[in-house]
């Protein structure tokens, strides 16, 4: 059973009179353990299909069917929980909170569970071990280089353990020897913790990290790489 | 739900200092509107507290059919002579009752000093009367003593100066105080004199009466209307106070609420102004924790309690500014009886709380706008800072 299952989603958005089709009728499956690459120039609906399977929006037309949750039967507030446990996310410039240290802002997600202080903490050093910031974890964003604050990010990202990581442009704020050190993460991640990774990227040389690769184009799959 | 709350607005007030700037707009704005609210209530709680403090329950004052005031009241020694021997009255006192323009001590100008002249039974009818320096005039003297609050509003008026009233010298023998009353604004002297140098002879403007219990005043009212040699009313001493201090008082309030409501729409203009920047400053960051699976109501509480806190911090300052700045500053307005009334600000704790309660009131609505649009906000759109 894939772990994410679009059927003819579509997603429409209206600019005053202007409707701007931004994806049209997509039919996706990704299985879990995948390490998925979604490609295309700009404006091709990368974005938005992440931002469809991550239940940060909706479509206007199809299903949108994640770790078996129909994500369209959710309400709002159903759907920010669903997404605190099973999301985890990455972003281009890493959207970590200034005023929090590289421990708080992994131990973000923990608040909305119902864990103690000492397991929060605990479970945030164990997040930013794997990501190899544990000496780092008095520090805030500010202090940090740009490729220490997406490693603190993904930490983020894995800190409630979820099963799938949908990560945008996560290199597309770094040089390439941090872009090649962040992959590499990811793709320990995917193969050494069993994460389903779906990354969007404009680089061919990050794709080369994925075990798939899927183009878009006009907010339509226009090939499928493996 | 509320530890949400409770972790984003933590989020919001470690955010505090990179916008401390904007945020004391809010401080300052709704602190100013506090401050004058409150001193100019204060103002009109001062006046009303000097008037209600002259009456007692089991005082009267009798004045002549249809006058609203003293100063337009008469009465003769007829009159007067029915009225004390009714046993319903214990204690009476004929007063003359006029004013006269003496110079203020805070910029020359001339303004109305009520004189009172009094018999004896006055000081036994208002035992709150006390002489605090000097001593009381002596019958059939020039002499008159002055309450504290017409000795700090005029000149010579201080024990031991003399005064011009009428063509004749009068010193100033002691000064009394009357627990802050009205009665404090004014200089009083024997009756028999005073009628003798204002030429008033016989005439007094009302009579104050103690009565033998509260409940007295009413029989006396009907008595006095049903007896046609009197063309006299009788009416409570809380009663004729309260209808003197309402006018100035309603006026006070009036003008104290217009300007406050005034400077209110530009408190929450600031403050709406202010919570949009905070707001629009960390859409990115509110847009992350949303996406992280943080609720948008926690998200709205959070920044309408941090426009609340900035409300409050207002508030408290500017209370702080009235109390501090105002209470007991001792000022004086024309009262009823067209003589000038001194009396203190009073800044009252209910005052304080009403004012720390239209701080919450404006920053209520100054956060909640803008909480509502960063709550509101598509999570992808404001993941692009847009």
């Amino acid at each position: 059973m894939p772990i994410v299952s679009l059927k003819e989603v579509a997603k429409s958005y209206r600019k005053g009179r202007e409707v701007i089709d931004v994806l049209d009728g997509i039919d996706l499956d990704i299985e879990e353990g995948d390490f998925l690459a979604l490609m295309g120039p700009s404006g091709s609906g990368k974005t938005t299909l992440l931002n469809l399977i991550g239940g940060l929006d909706n479509p206007t037309v199809g299903s949108v069917v994640v770790g078996g949750q129909a994500l369209g039967d959710l309400s709002g507030r159903a759907l920010a929980r669903w997404r605190s446990r099973n999301i985890g996310f990455v972003f281009q410039f890493y959207n970590l909170l200034p005023v929090l240290n590289a421990q708080r802002n992994v131990e973000l997600p923990l608040l909305l569970t119902n864990l103690s202080g000492a397991q929060r903490r605990k479970n945030a050093q164990t997040a930013l071990m794997i990501v190899g910031l544990d000496d780092r974890a008095s520090h805030k964003p500010g202090e940090l280089s740009g490729g220490q604050q997406q490693r603190v990010a993904i930490a983020r990202a894995i800190v409630a353990d979820p099963a799938l990581l949908v990560c945008d442009e996560p290199t597309g704020d770094l040089d390439r020897e941090t872009a090649e050190e962040i992959l590499d993460l990811l793709g320990i991640l995917n193969r050494e913790h069993g994460k389903t990774v779906i990354m969007v990227t404009h680089d061919p040389k990050a794709a080369d990290h994925a075990s798939h690769i899927l183009h878009l184009d006009k907010g339509q799959l226009v090939e499928q790489a493996a | 739900m509320i530890g949400q709350i409770f972790q984003i607005t933590l989020l919001s007030l470690r955010n505090l200092p990179s916008r401390l700037g904007s945020s004391s707009v809010i401080v300052v704005g709704i602190g100013g509107v506090v401050g004058v609210l409150v001193a100019i209530l204060a103002m009109a709680k001062g006046f009303e507290a000097s008037m209600s403090r002259a009456g007692q329950p089991d005082r009267a004052i009798v004045m002549r059919g249809g006058s609203t005031s003293e100063l337009s009241s008469g009465m003769g020694p007829g009159e007067m002579a029915v009225v004390g021997s009714w046993s319903e009255v214990t204690a009476a006192s004929g007063e003359l009752y006029i004013v006269a323009d003496v110079a203020k001590r805070s910029n020359q100008s001339l303004a109305n000093l009520a004189i009172r002249g009094v018999e004896q039974d006055a000081f036994e009818i208002r035992p709150e009367i006390s002489i605090v320096e000097g001593r009381s005039f002596v019958t059939g003297r020039t002499e008159m003593i002055a309450g504290r609050g017409a000795v700090a509003e005029f000149e010579g008026v201080e024990t031991g100066s003399t005064i011009e009233l009428r063509n004749s010298t009068w010193t100033i023998v002691g000064m009394f105080e009357a627990d802050g009353s009205v009665y404090e604004s004014e200089v009083w002297a024997d009756l028999a004199t005073a009628q003798s140098i204002f030429r008033r002879e016989g005439g007094v403007s009302s009579m104050r009466v103690r009565l033998a219990s509260p409940d007295a005043a009413d029989v006396l009212s009907q008595r006095m209307e049903d007896d046609p040699r009197l063309d006299l009313t009788l009416t409570g001493e809380n009663e004729y106070f309260k209808s003197q201090s309402q006018q100035l008082t309603t006026l006070i309030e009036t003008f104290g609420y217009g300007v406050a409501a005034i400077m209110a729409v530009g408190a929450i203009f600031a403050a709406l102004n202010t919570m949009y920047t905070a707001v629009s400053a960390r859409t990115v960051e509110i847009a992350t924790l949303r996406a992280l699976g943080f609720g948008g109501m926690p998200v709205v509480a959070s920044v309408v309690i941090e426009a609340l806190l900035l409300a409050l911090l207002g508030g408290a300052v500017g209370a702080a500014v009235a109390y501090f700045g105002f209470n007991g500053w001792t000022v004086s307005t024309l009262g009823g009886s067209f003589s000038q009334v001194a009396f203190d600000f009073a800044v009252t704790p209910e005052l304080l709380v009403f004012g720390i309660v239209w701080a919450v009131g404006l920053g209520l609505v100054g956060g909640l706008f803008p909480a509502v649009r960063a709550a509101g906000l598509p999570i992808t759109t404001a993941l692009r800072g847009e």
